[in-house]
């Protein structure tokens, strides 16, 4: 913690969402949130996540990213339950829209629509989106 | 109230870093606090005290180092972000510092708004 912000310390426990938009691959906006996911669990929020537009792509099974020569994290996303992160929200809007099923992704998840997705943001006290 | 700013994108290539800056100098003009600035991903090229833009034209970097001056905004950048990209300490401009993650996820809890700027 630092001193420079002068604030209560201790006790906080906010809702954190994270809306991944985007692709795994093409960009590094999946990996490098995963990485603040994956802080802010240890700082104990209460931490979800989001996967709604070409995010969805992110859960698919199968992805190789050897062709790319590049890392394939979408195994982490099967240990997020080891950081207590049990809500994974995915949209069904963008599902359909991909012609993707829920079965075809590597983690069980929370399919939703998009009313019921953005009542959930509405619930959140922070709310980052990459 | 107070404000955290998170900022995802480089200067010039994207308006986030421009946009980012404007609120917060719009929230301090109207007497909100902006105590921290997180710059994320390519937001970390923010710090870069390197760059030299045209005459005519904005220096990103170094309106960034002037408001924190004026108001003590603590500018962070990411370290795995910035090692990533080459953002050193040797390079950064006055007023920025690198250090981790938590201090974005820390500026979520101790703010009443966590704004993000990005792509």
């Amino acid at each position: 913690m630092s001193e420079e912000m002068d604030l209560e310390q201790g006790g906080d426990m906010k809702r954190f969402m994270f809306v991944n938009r985007k692709a795994p691959h093409g960009s590094i906006y999946a990996l490098e949130a995963l990485e603040v996911v994956l802080i802010a669990a240890a700082f104990d929020q209460d931490v979800s996540l989001a996967f709604l537009d070409d995010g969805v792509f992110q859960l698919r099974q199968g992805q190789n990213a050897k062709a790319l020569d590049m890392k394939n994290f979408a195994p982490t996303f099967r240990a997020l339950d080891d950081y207590d992160i049990e809500k994974l929200y995915v949209e069904r809007e963008s599902l359909d829209e991909r012609g993707l099923s829920e079965d075809e992704l590597i983690v069980p998840v929370e399919v939703v629509d998009r009313a019921r997705m953005s009542a959930l943001m509405t619930e959140q006290d922070v709310v980052m989106s990459f | 109230m107070q404000f955290g700013i998170l900022v995802n994108e480089g200067p010039y290539q994207h308006q986030a870093s421009d946009s980012a800056y404007h609120f917060a100098a719009a929230a301090l003009e109207q007497g909100h606090e902006v105590p921290r600035v997180f710059f994320y991903m390519d937001g970390v090229h923010n710090g870069n005290r390197l760059q030299e833009p045209q005459q005519d034209d904005r220096n990103l970097v170094r309106r960034w180092s002037e408001l924190a001056e004026a108001h003590g905004i603590d500018l962070v950048v990411c370290v795995a972000a910035a090692l990533r990209r080459g953002v050193k300490d040797e390079i950064l401009a006055s007023g920025f510092r690198i250090s981790g993650l938590g201090q974005l996820v820390e500026a979520g809890i101790q703010t009443d708004r966590l704004v993000t700027f990005g792509d």
